[in-house]
């Protein structure tokens, strides 16, 4: 079953992962992905009663870290990386929505 | 006359775990006493690329023991996955939690609250920390609160609004916190408060959690909604973030069934959506939610294989559970004669319990006396010095001894508190400061009749009302007796005294 | 003396004899690389400076003879999504186009110990994102072979640089064939370790179940000697195996009669280039004069790997892909900026390249609600029968042998408009990273004068008889040590 994925709801999930994008770039997107999910759909071709996800099957040993301290890294080459920053901390716009 | 509504609450508290490192780096967890911001940082809690977090081992076992004390069942399959949304104090753009397999669910916890319980508001607790019940524990209904799950995950890094801009510290970024969710089966602010309490307590008895509000360790979640009493329909239910203290749950929770039963009584309908706390005007406020359609597009995490715990390793993380509050209640009952309250106060907090335990058996006296030594004077101590029952230093032995040097009519009451209060302050054993300030109790009848003569000889007056009628005059003249032997006369026999020697000047 | 042409073997040989020191070595190369590299375009970053200064500290180690190991001195080029202390990481992305990273791979740490020489960070997709190398943001990188043509992806910097003689050895990775797909375009050998063999600690991840750091070198000696000195446990990457690593090099002589190898039926056929086949059919029979027993198997759920691997990368991406975000590090566009959300939206839209946003927006479209049992879910479960078609077929033979492209390297620009059949030429590299087994890539002919590879895969943590099969197999045939005319 051919399914399409309109520019709304490129849009919708565009702003989901924080990407901007226009008008133009929406339909384009939205036509490629159609295809794309599409030929994704095959798997539904595939009987999977009872076939566990793969993500639930342990392929290393328990791997725990021992609760002890390690130093830290320099604050210094932490902030050297960052665009902005100021008295220690990294700054950033004013966070809306809270 | 309205219809009245039963709340249907459910809470989610947030819990930082008390361990040296971080949850999923080698970073220090001591994020309170860090100097200055970004000091405990490295490339995995910053979320720098290719970085890859390793799961600490100290924090799935204080999981699972919260977990046990809750009585919850123990996944022994268990895994993390990703929580995904922006927000500049989560470095990754996920946040590591546990989703479909969580490490513990399915506990239960037993709450009280006054009955019946309808929408009327019960009265606010005064106070902070230890439950405050103020309906008489005969008037209570106990039941059972479903504890749906408890996951491990990693806090967010502290943000700091200014002006017109934000600062982040990650210091705090990958402590391990644990999310205790409730089911909704709390039904008063009353019961919901007590669940909270009890968490709290079970925390800090398990050593897992200060439960210090103030530093944020604990955080609040309420989700709430109304429906008229005998219905068991689940109405749209709203959720109050950021609930810092059990003053702000006990607040928000009452002022939201309000709300809520406001709406539906002028006909309205509630909204589904996410409420902040404004402590200052005391009302819940609509709050624009970090991500809008709540996607969070939750995943395995990849990075970390799924945990498999065997039966022998939580078994042995069971046998580290140290008697909770209920049960030492229950003992404390049995055991010493303490009535429920009496009990309720002294297991409120394990160090207290504890200290209560060593005097009681130091002590010959009877453990309801030992208790109302230090429900009483030793707490006064306590609250008036504003010292912990951590920095206290006043041996068990010494405290029993002052005890029993009272049952034993060796010190009255009253010099028995200024003795404690020496004690408490500067150390030192009873006996020798009762010699050195010469506290020792008259009992002597002579001695105490010729006070009494006296007194009598000098307050003509008085004793004129008394013989009249007026013989609440007698405390006064107890009191007169209190002064002139510096409290040190027994009460008994000079009571005995000054009612015989009263008498006898009816002739 | 040829430099550029040697292995490590040799290379070392001239080292500890003291007839080459590790500095002019690397000079030489430092040197072709100016000269060549121009046309090959396959470093993003050069670390000249520094090369020469490890290069310096490995002729001490040599001359000292203190702890020297077969890659001290050795110059090496590495894909540029390993992460290397003060040395320009980029990905291949506007998003890091200037980022320097503050900690070392434990790779890179690995190879430092063992006193290699870092040239410089190699081309690739951006973030990995490709099969041509086209996907890179800075500049195409060429077909050693045929200057007209891609190199392969996303290794294709790496592989390229080893084939056009820029480095002796390349680090690359491989999430679905980034390593064995270039290596099959440009005529080297390359590994795909199981997955876990090798620590991802400083890998920028792409889809983290499925990467793979894995060498490319002249031979499968070679492959085996640097495979031996990055694998292993890493305390850091809770998904490495704690198995202890074989020497690998020290049984690759052992006889492979009477092993068997299986050709998976689904492997073979239509829509595979003739000369591809004809290659992949004289190995085979080569295989076979060595003593092989060749069986026909079959991986019923070839067909739905494709799907699988692009859903779940898809998914992982659009997460591992997140904390590019412009506050903490790389590309920051805060123009006007109110909202920190603005910065989001505006670095990620200037940041990343039209294959990224495809990416992440179908990750997060496969994982939203509503979607997430239809696609991530499923994709999951399918990815099980894909894991236990491989563990069937090895109850039954000891490895596999596959192609590692249905055709040769394609010209520039031929498939970048359409981004599903681009997909479609990883059709027979992708299902070994589903199912975490190990697959080595190595030369075996050509096609209208273009390199065919072709790979063999192995059981989990069975290395050790791929090398053994691929080494027997370099010891009768010499198309791995055909170079390209530059
Ligand atoms: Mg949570
Ligand atoms: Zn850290």
């Amino acid at each position: 079953m051919p399914q399409t994925i309109e520019t709304k709801t490129v849009k919708h999930i565009a702003f989901l992962v924080r990407l901007g994008i226009s008008e133009e770039e929406a339909q384009k997107f939205s036509r490629q992905f159609s295809a794309i999910i599409d030929y994704f759909n095959m798997l539904n071709e595939v009987d999977t009663t009872n076939v566990p996800p793969a993500s639930d099957i342990a392929n290393a040993e328990n791997v725990l870290r021992d609760d002890i301290v390690q130093p830290s890294m320099s604050r210094e080459e932490f902030l050297k990386n960052a665009p902005q920053s100021e008295r220690g901390y990294i700054k950033v716009p004013t966070v809306l929505g809270d | 006359m309205r219809p009245t509504y039963e709340p249907v609450i459910g809470l989610e508290i947030h819990a930082e775990l008390i361990t040296n490192s971080k949850m999923f780096c080698g970073c220090s967890a001591n994020y309170a006493s860090a100097p200055e911001p970004n000091t405990n940082i490295c490339p995995v809690c910053t979320g720098l690329p290719g970085a890859l977090p390793v799961a600490n081992k100290k924090a799935i076992e204080l999981a699972v023991l919260v977990g046990l004390a809750l009585n919850c069942s123990v996944n022994k399959h268990n895994t993390f996955a990703r929580k995904n949304y922006y927000y500049p104090d989560l470095p990754k753009g996920y946040q590591i939690s546990q989703y479909e397999l969580p490490i513990c669910e399915n506990g239960w916890l037993e709450v009280e609250f006054p009955s019946p319980q309808t929408h009327q508001t019960p009265p606010l607790p005064s106070g902070e920390g230890r439950g405050v019940r103020e309906t008489p524990l005969s008037l209570r209904e106990r039941a059972r609160v479903r504890v749906r799950r408890v996951h491990i995950e990693e806090d967010t890094a502290k943000l700091f609004h200014e002006k017109n801009y934000a600062l982040v510290d990650f210091n705090r970024a990958g402590v391990p916190l644990l999310e205790i969710v409730s089911e909704p089966d709390i039904h008063s602010v009353e019961a919901a408060l007590d669940y909270a309490t009890k968490v709290r307590a079970i925390l800090r008895y398990l050593g897992v959690n200060s439960g210090d509000m103030e530093k944020g360790v604990l955080r609040f979640e309420a989700n709430v909604s109304v429906r008229p009493v005998d219905s068991d329909e689940l109405r749209t239910r709203t959720e109050i973030k950021n609930l810092n203290s059990f003053r702000a749950l006990t607040r928000a929770i009452a002022y939201e069934i309000e709300r809520q039963i406001q709406i539906y009584e002028s006909g309205g309908a509630v909204v589904q959506e996410t409420l902040g706390w404004d402590d200052v005007r005391g009302m819940t406020t609509s709050q624009r939610s970090k991500e809008e359609a709540h996607d969070y597009r939750y995943f395995p995490e990849p990075d970390l294989p799924p945990l498999q715990l065997s039966d022998e390793w939580i078994e042995s993380i069971r046998t580290r559970l140290p008697e909770l509050p209920e049960a030492k209640t229950a003992r404390f009952i049995s055991d010493f004669g303490l009535t429920l309250s009496e009990a309720r106060f002294l297991t409120s907090e394990r160090t207290l319990a504890d200290y209560f335990e060593r005097v009681a058996a130091k002590a010959k006296s009877p453990a309801r006396t030992v208790h109302s030594w230090i429900a009483g004077e030793f707490m006064r101590y306590l609250n008036d010095s504003g010292k912990s029952i951590e920095d206290v230093t006043l041996l068990p032995e010494s405290f029993a001894k002052l005890i029993d040097m009272v049952t034993d009519k060796v010190i009255s009451g009253n010099s028995a508190k200024v003795v404690l209060n020496e004690m408490l302050a500067s150390g030192g054993d009873p006996e020798q400061i009762v010699r050195e300030k010469n506290l020792a109790q008259v009992s002597d009848e002579n001695q105490i009749q010729a006070i009494v003569e006296k007194i009598l000889n000098d307050n003509p007056a008085e004793v004129e009302k008394y013989l009249a009628g007026k013989e609440t005059l007698l405390q006064w003249f107890m009191g007169q007796v209190a002064r002139a032997t510096k409290g040190k006369a027994d009460p008994n026999v000079a009571k005995e005294l000054l009612v015989k020697s009263l008498e006898e000047r009816r002739k | 003396m040829q430099f550029h042409t040697l292995t490590i073997r040799q290379a070392h040989q001239l080292l500890i004899t003291k007839q080459l020191s590790s500095v002019e070595l690397t000079q030489a190369i430092l040197g072709r690389i100016r000269e060549i590299d121009s046309k090959v375009k396959s470093y993003v970053t050069v670390a000249e400076e520094l090369a020469l200064e490890q290069a310096k500290k490995a002729d001490e180690r040599i001359a000292k003879g203190e702890n020297v190991t077969p890659l001290t001195g050795i110059p090496f080029s590495m894909k540029d999504c390993i992460s290397t202390r003060g040395v320009r990481t980029t990905c291949s992305s506007k998003i890091l186009a200037n980022y320097i990273p503050q900690y070392n791979a434990t790779v890179t740490n690995k190879l430092v110990e063992a006193g290699a020489v870092l040239l410089g960070k190699t081309n690739m997709d951006e973030f990995g994102m490709g099969s041509s190398c086209e996907n890179s943001a800075f500049f195409n990188t060429h077909n050693p072979w045929d200057l007209t043509r891609v190199p392969g992806g996303s290794s294709g910097g790496a592989a390229a640089s080893l084939a056009a003689g820029l480095c002796l050895f390349s680090i690359g990775e491989d999430t679905g064939g980034s390593v064995r797909m270039p290596a099959g375009f440009c005529n080297v050998t390359g590994i795909k370790p199981t997955y876990g063999r090798v620590s991802r600690y400083g890998l920028i991840a792409l889809a983290s179940s499925f990467d793979c750091i894995g060498p490319m070198t002249r031979d499968v000696y070679d492959c085996a000697t640097v495979l031996e000195h990055i694998a292993g446990h890493d305390p850091h990457d809770s998904t490495t195996y704690q198995t202890p690593v074989p020497k690998y090099t020290a049984s690759i002589h052992q006889p492979i009669r009477k092993m068997k190898l299986g050709i998976p039926k689904e492997y073979f056929i239509a829509g595979m280039e003739a000369g591809v086949e004809s290659a992949l059919q004289e190995a085979i029979r080569q295989f076979e004069k060595l003593g092989m027993e060749i069986h026909e198997v079959s991986l019923p759920h070839t067909q739905y790997a494709l799907p699988v691997y692009y859903l779940l990368l898809f998914a992982e991406a659009s997460a591992n892909l997140a904390r590019f975000d412009g506050t903490r590090f790389g590309l920051s566009v805060a123009e006007g900026a109110k909202d920190v959300i603005d910065i989001y939206l505006q670095t990620r839209r200037e940041g990343f390249g039209d294959e990224v946003k495809r990416r992440i927006m179908l990750g997060a479209y496969a994982l939203s609600a509503g979607y997430y049992d239809a696609y991530y879910l499923k994709a999951q479960k399918v990815r099980t029968l894909l894991r236990r078609d491989f563990e069937s077929a090895f109850s039954k033979v000891d490895l596999l042998l596959a192609p590692t492209c249905p055709t040769t390297a394609f010209k520039l620009g031929e498939k970048t408009s359409d981004p599903l059949e681009m997909y479609l030429s990883d059709i027979y590299v992708v299902a070994t990273n589903p199912a975490g087994v190990p697959a080595i890539a190595l030369p075996c002919g050509f096609s209208n004068n273009l390199p065919v590879g072709m790979q063999l895969i192995g059981k989990h943590l069975d290395e050790q008889t791929l090398f053994q099969v691929a080494h027997a197999y370099q010891q009768v045939t010499d198309w791995h040590k055909k170079i390209p005319p530059l």
